[in-house]
């Protein structure tokens, strides 16, 4: 299991209901199923991985996370999880409150963009930066915004909503392997998995 | 729905299977239709393929379009040329297995092939019930349906599953038997008609009705409305198609020629198609029985059936797991009516997945070999075998 994902699912209690957006293969629901015996649904855009995720035994909805999201009645999840989204959405605050609305509590993690390599990439060779955790070129990449986990914890304020929980964490892209950073988070870690719930 | 009863590659098939009847609802009993009209006695010709297991949890129901018939998978001779229509999806081994799942398909009430419908003598009468037969809506098929499964015997669906007015008879079942259902698979289809699919089946319905032979309905003892029907059927198949499909299947080329006849001969490959498939379909299909399902078709609409023209307060009684699948390519029940369908289930807090399947060749494509739809039915199946299970024992 992929680290962060099994970070995520240390922040869910077991027997709830979740939502994920941007669910891509199933693995983080599957996960969640399997061990915690939640009762997952999951959003994709991509007709492939639904179809997956339908194949492995999951209930997913193909469509636009940013839509889709909008049909669910208020507190129908208990969590609604956006993992390593949230830098590729277009209006993250209204996502966030969707996604709060939805949701009892929310889960949300990125790439850190503060990462020490990051900065000394920029620093050093004047390139946009192209690492492990964004692996894209400046013209190809999905992720349009860049969040570090002190701008997350300011996004916190600006729209209204609290930070119960946070995991700063080290790992590799497809990390299975990976350790929680205490000592400066937003130099140290690769992602920041936040757990939250309306202001 | 086309034709496309095409034998399995892998030459794997459920094997012989016997076409059977039920009769009931015998006056003074008869059943009672939404139009208000009585019917009786009403037989409904279906087939079954595998074996109900000791708790009863696995039985699935197919529901077929507009043009099909009880005999969804195997042959009914050893000779048989060709299999039944969904042969493809339903058999051992395959989308739905029927080494695990106890399978029930009929004929739908109003049609004409072995169900009642109006080419069925009327007993008051004793001679055909022609357009003295009472419209029937998808409601009624799906009543008569359940009144079928009461007799087998079988006490909740494990899935219910069709396409297109299969579909809608699905849809209606979830809303109509909330109970007895505990998942559904509807395909290209819709909660109701478009005003597109009305126009499309009312040019249908009015070629019949021109023919000369149709004579009001009253043309079972002499020359049958063939030409019309014939027609009805081409319109059809062009809104089965696609506008992609067509060009790959046909494009401009002629047929059986290098140039134009310059005479009202079938020059292009699509009216040669057209005219094929509208001849065929005059051997097998009543003509009154097309504007009997197409008008049920048109009338159904689950919103305003069940609550006051909302979609949402029609599924909130539906307790069925869903698995709604649509085509990219389908323009008669396009994916904006399937996602309207999702939508409504969503806010009902129904489980429910989707998947839009990329495929070229239209509203057909429910009815053809693909592999992503036999997939994504297996897996949906195993799923709800699974929680079903677990449901049972946690009781």
């Amino acid at each position: 299991m992929r680290f962060d994902l099994e970070k995520i699912a240390s922040f869910v209690l077991p027997g709830s209901t979740v939502l994920d957006l941007g669910c891509g293969d199933g693995d983080l629901l599957s996960y969640l199923e399997r061990e915690i015996g939640v009762t997952g649904t999951g959003i994709e855009k991509s007709e492939t991985k639904v179809a997956h995720c339908i194949e492995r035994g999951l209930s997913v909805l193909q469509g636009d996370i940013n839509k889709e999201v909008l049909d669910y009645p208020d507190g129908a999840f208990d969590y609604v999880i956006l993992s390593r989204t949230l830098q590729q959405v277009y209006d993250p605050a209204g996502l966030i409150r969707s996604l709060l609305r939805v949701g009892k509590r929310g889960i949300v993690s990125f790439p850190n963009f503060g990462h020490w390599r990051v900065r000394m990439q920029l620093l050093g060779t004047g390139y946009a930066p192209v690492t492990r955790q964004l692996p894209y070129e400046w013209y190809d990449t999905p992720n349009i915004r860049v969040i570090t986990l002190k701008d997350f914890r300011k996004f916190s304020k600006d729209v209204g909503f609290r930070i119960l929980k946070m995991a700063a964490i080290s790992s590799d892209f497809n990390g299975m392997d990976g350790h929680t950073v205490i000592f400066m988070p937003n130099l140290r870690a690769t992602y920041g998995i936040f757990l939250i719930e309306k202001g | 729905m086309s034709e496309y009863i095409e034998h399995d590659r892998s030459g794997n098939s459920i094997g012989l299977v016997e076409k059977k009847f039920f009769t009931f609802v015998h006056p003074p009993n008869e059943m009672c239709l939404e139009s208000g009209a009585r019917l009786g006695p009403v037989t409904l010709a279906y087939e079954t393929y595998g074996t109900l297991n000791r708790e009863k949890s696995n039985a699935i129901l197919v529901c077929h379009a507009l043009s099909g018939n009880s005999h969804a998978a195997g042959y009914y001779s050893k000779d048989d040329p060709s299999p039944g229509w969904w042969d493809i999806m339903v058999g051992p081994g395959k989308g739905i297995d029927t080494d695990k799942y106890f399978v029930i398909c009929s004929n739908i009430l109003g049609s004409c092939m072995g169900s009642t419908g109006p080419c069925s003598i009327d007993p008051r009468t004793n001679r055909p019930y022609g357009l003295n037969f009472p419209l029937v809506t998808i409601g009624d098929m799906v009543k008569a349906q359940k009144a079928l499964l009461d007799h087998l015997g079988i006490e909740n669906l494990l899935t219910v599953v069709g396409g297109s007015i299969g579909g809608m008879q699905v849809l209606e079942w979830c809303a109509r038997y909330p109970d007895f259902v505990v998942s559904a698979i509807p395909l290209a289809t819709t909660t109701r008609h478009s005003a597109l699919a009305i126009a499309f089946n009312e040019v249908a319905r009015q070629a019949i009705m021109a023919d000369p032979n149709w004579k009001g309905g009253n043309y079972y003892e002499g020359p049958k409305p063939d030409t019309g029907l014939a027609v009805a059927r081409m319109i059809g198949h062009i809104t089965y198609l696609s506008d992609e499909a067509m060009r790959h299947k046909f494009g401009r080329r002629l047929q059986g020629r290098e140039k134009f006849s310059f005479d009202f001969d079938a020059d292009f490959q699509v009216e040669s198609y057209l005219r094929h498939q509208g001849n065929k379909f005059v051997e097998r299909f009543d003509a009154n029985a097309f504007l009997y399902v197409t008008k049920a078709a048109d009338y159904y609409d689950l919103p305003s059936q069940h609550d006051s023209g909302s979609a949402v307060k029609a599924f909130s009684r539906a307790r069925a797991k869903f698995l709604v699948v649509s085509f990219t390519s389908d323009w008669l029940y396009p994916t904006y009516q399937s996602k309207a369908m999702v939508q409504a289930m969503k806010k009902c807090g129904l489980d429910v997945s989707f998947c839009e399947i990329e495929a070229e060749w239209g509203h057909d494509a429910f009815l053809l070999p693909n592999v992503r739809l036999t997939s994504l039915i297996k897996g949906f199946l195993a799923r709800i075998t699974k929680e079903t299970g677990k449901e049972k024992n946690a009781v």
